[in-house]
């Protein structure tokens, strides 16, 4: 497993006392009770099947390509961040994708958002990827406002969609 | 799209005072470096107090201030003060004949994004941005 790399935070998880500093590593599976409990509580959707797929996936082995991380605060997970490496889709040399980020809404706005996508472009850059790409509902402002305070930008890539499925 | 003046002179005033926030920023000073009526800025202002985006301070020395969280006021928080912006103006309007639909629907994408991109750049994140385009200047 990739990802023994943690980083210390300099800012701490939560206000007054002593608080534990925020660290990132790579996801265990004992982790993914408390995963699957921050999704549920900020999607307000209990998705446990899903959740042991992307560990399957993302969190064992990926050969430095694929990436589950999370968040700590002593023993406790506040936030999460997945990301992999996709290459030459549409023409486009490898970038980094990250498709899915959390942080407990009681550690928000304390910089651990930003430790997580830190530490997942880290990773990317090690195997020489130059661009981080996501892609967001464009009506969720907050995440939005996220990326765009990371600086991401308006790509060259357009999504596009398309229902399918309905009756004609 | 083009944004009004009010629009611009008050995004100027809010990145202006934001970037200074611990200073009473004149509004003489923020007419003058964006070249507009010091009698318009003032109506501007007036509707950003109002807001409580900006808070003035008056007598010698007085001025303005940011009075907001930076880094959760956005652009489209600002420019909606001031101009209509919301998706599906254009279909609200009467479909009239197909032509007209299907333009409309265009339209409902542009704005859909604009809203997106305005919406999602906060003060903060527009203050990176002055500070990068001033280190490359």
């Amino acid at each position: 497993m990739s990802g023994t790399h943690g980083k210390t935070s300099t800012r701490h998880a939560g206000t007054g006392g002593a608080v534990p500093p925020v660290r990132v590593r790579a996801v265990r599976r004992a982790d993914l009770p408390e995963v699957i409990a921050l999704d549920a509580t900020v999607t307000g959707l209990h998705k446990a099947d899903y959740w042991q797929r992307v560990y399957r996936r993302y969190g064992v082995g990926g050969q430095g390509l694929r990436h589950f991380l999370v968040a700590t605060a002593g023993a406790r997970v506040v936030g999460f961040v997945i990301g992999e490496v996709r290459d030459w889709e549409f023409g486009s040399p490898p970038c980094g994708w990250v498709f899915a980020i959390d942080v407990d809404p009681q550690a928000r706005q304390q910089g651990v958002g930003t430790l997580l996508l830190s530490a997942m472009r880290q990773r990317f850059e090690r195997v020489g990827v130059r661009t981080l790409r996501t892609m967001l509902a464009s009506d969720n402002h907050l995440i939005l406002s996220f990326f765009r305070s990371q600086g991401l930008r308006a790509g060259r890539l357009i999504p596009l969609e398309l229902e399918v499925g309905a009756p004609s | 799209m083009k944004l009004q003046t009010s629009t611009r002179l008050a995004l100027y005033s809010v990145l202006e005072f934001a970037a200074r926030p611990e200073q009473l920023v004149a509004a003489a000073e923020v007419a003058a470096k964006y070249g507009e009526s010091a009698h318009h800025l003032a109506k501007v202002l007036s509707e950003l107090s109002r807001a409580g985006i900006v808070e003035s301070v008056r007598g010698v020395g007085g001025g303005y201030r940011f009075a907001a969280n930076p880094r959760r006021l956005t652009l489209l928080d600002v420019i909606r003060l001031f101009e209509t912006l919301e998706p599906g103006d254009a279909a609200a309007q009467r479909a009239g004949t197909p032509v007209e639909a299907a333009l409309q629907q265009v339209q409902a994408e542009i704005d859909q994004t604009t809203l997106a991109t305005f919406g999602s750049i906060t003060v903060a994140t527009m203050l990176k941005m002055v500070e990068e385009a001033r280190q490359a200047a």
